[in-house]
């Protein structure tokens, strides 16, 4: 393996893993924060990408399409918290379960009436569509470097927020002991729809900015929450930092996985997972 | 007295255990009140209902004259009532720093009395612990981020259970002279501690709780001076 052909692919593990940041993130701070296990979260990343494929088709811009599908998705993720999760927070895991594996079959259904199950294309706007050439016969697209860099400036934004401002102090009070937060007086119900809206975004978003390379599809979420999953435990439940880590190990291992080891690749990344929880049983950055 | 909380009737339960049996409890503005009782009395559940962090099933909470009986705890917390809990309630992952930070806010009316630095006088060991972890501190500096906490809110109530339990002597004393010059300031206390003798030197009012029940309530210097109602109900 020549050295052009590890940067193309560490590129892409790295790609790969801040596009699974953005939904994990998403995950496992409404499951640290919320105690609420939501299945559907790799839907919204699925709603995202059809969001981002319709708006395209009537805004005729990506980056204004992308603007409306967020505040959409958000919009879609407010409404769910306030009527559907918002019943959750005092069940067991088990009725969270079942709610939210419903609610995916309800999105996958809505998408099918709305859509039908073609698979769809969305082109790369035209601003980022060149590519780096790096030898005679190999170059780089530039939208994943701009995709990547996008990412990893949300990344940055979500930890300045999370550590640097009040609001991300009380969605830290408030994991750590709710019933103290609400007596400081901070509404834990307003943070609740918050962090829910603003998960549902950054899933979406990840869908939307994912779908020229992936192409927009039936049921393109399912895959996804599993990976998000695997990503939030080797992370440590409720840690965004662990969630940033665990995203790009997981890029890293299933994307060098498919080229080096390509018969084992779909067990790679549990394996992973059963190595970090073999070390770290509760993940790379449990809370106390 | 105008009445900044007034609880009529409290029944209160676990599950189908009946904890409260009708309790009555009312703090005036300004007014220093201890809750007194054996172990297990329901000297927290009393407090929990009337902060709305336990409902009570029957009866109604009024705070400075509006319903809050089914009031979420932050709006109650909101009409100026700060809690100091059993245990401290500090937060783990956050700084002494960000304790006081995001607890800072207007009072009910207005007002912005307490701030970081006011805070951060009255508890010299706390200004120098900014950048530790809350939970890192000791037993008595906690209590303190715990009482700084709840006066960043500029409240007019600060209930405070277990005010020095499981503290060294000398950090009680402090912890007792910050508690009487907050109530110099005005702010209305209601304070549960073991210590009796300080409770009734301390506070105006004295609440005496048996099984889910108030069985005595009145001026803390009569309480003093009648010693056989400690006796029979505290044990004293
Ligand atoms: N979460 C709970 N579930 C069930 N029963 C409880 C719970 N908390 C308290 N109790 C019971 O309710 C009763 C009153 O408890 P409470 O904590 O109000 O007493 P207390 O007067 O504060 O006692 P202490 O001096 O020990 O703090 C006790 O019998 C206790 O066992
Ligand atoms: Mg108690």
């Amino acid at each position: 393996m020549d050295f052009t052909f590890f940067l193309i692919q560490a590129l892409n593990g790295v790609q790969y893993g801040l596009l699974l940041f953005l939904i994990a993130s998403g995950l496992t701070l409404i499951f640290g924060i919320m105690h609420v296990i939501n299945l559907a979260h790799g839907a919204f990343y699925m709603v995202g990408a059809y969001l981002v494929w319709s708006l395209t088709g009537v805004f005729d811009s990506f980056v204004v399409a992308i603007l409306a599908g967020i505040v959409c998705a958000a919009a879609l993720g407010w409404v769910i918290e306030r009527f559907l999760v918002i019943h959750l927070y005092n069940r067991d895991h088990l009725d969270q379960v079942l709610l939210t594996y419903g609610l995916i079959l309800v999105l996958n259904e809505v998408q099918r009436m709305m859509f039908g199950s073609d698979v769809h294309g969305v082109a790369v706007p035209s601003m980022v569509a060149a590519s780096i050439p790096l030898t005679d016969t190999l170059s780089y697209p530039v939208y994943r470097l701009v995709l990547a860099g996008v990412c990893l400036a949300l990344a940055f934004a979500m930890y300045w927020i999370i550590q640097r401002t009040r609001l991300g102090m009380w969605i830290r009070a408030g994991a750590a002991n709710r019933e103290m937060t609400a007596s400081l007086g901070i509404d834990i119900r307003r943070l609740n729809a918050l962090v829910f809206a603003a998960g549902t975004a950054l899933a979406a978003f990840a869908g939307m900015i994912a779908a020229p390379l992936s192409s927009v599809y039936p049921g393109m979420g399912d895959n996804v929450i599993i990976i998000s999953f695997v990503v939030v435990v080797i992370g440590g439940i409720g840690s965004v930092k662990g969630a940033f880590l665990g995203a790009l190990a997981i890029g890293l291992t299933d994307t060098f996985g498919r080229v080096l080891l390509p018969e084992m690749s779909s067990v790679m990344v549990y394996a992973l997972m059963a190595a970090v929880l073999l070390w770290k049983p509760n993940g790379l950055f449990a809370r106390a | 007295m105008e009445a900044l909380i007034d609880a009529v009737g409290l029944h209160t339960y676990y599950g189908a255990s009946h904890i409260l049996h009708g309790v009555d409890f009312r703090v005036g503005r300004g007014e220093t009140v201890c809750l007194m009782g054996r172990n297990g009395m329901g000297k927290t559940t009393t407090l929990r209902s009337l902060l709305g962090l336990t409902r009570a099933r029957r009866g109604t909470v009024t705070v400075r004259g509006r319903d809050m009986t089914r009031a979420d705890p932050s709006a109650i917390a909101r009409q100026g009532i700060a809690y100091v809990p059993e245990g401290r309630g500090i937060f783990a992952g956050l700084s002494v720093r960000e304790h006081l930070i995001m607890a800072e806010r207007p009072g009910p009316d207005g007002r912005r009395e307490w701030t970081a630095e006011r805070v951060l006088d009255y508890f010299p060991r706390l200004a120098e612990r900014l950048d530790n972890q809350g939970t890192n501190l000791s037993g008595g500096e906690q209590q303190m981020l715990s009482i700084g906490r709840a006066l960043l809110t500029n409240p007019d109530v600060l209930v405070l259970d277990e005010a020095t339990e499981g503290l060294a002597p000398l950090i009680r004393r402090d912890i007792w002279n910050v508690i009487r010059a907050i109530k110099a300031t005005g702010i209305a206390t209601v304070i549960v501690d073991k210590n009796v003798k300080v409770l009734l030197d301390l506070t105006d009012r004295s609440v005496i709780m048996v099984k889910g029940r108030v069985v005595y309530d009145g001026p803390s210097a009569e309480l003093k001076a009648d010693p056989g109602v400690l006796q029979t109900h505290i044990g004293l």
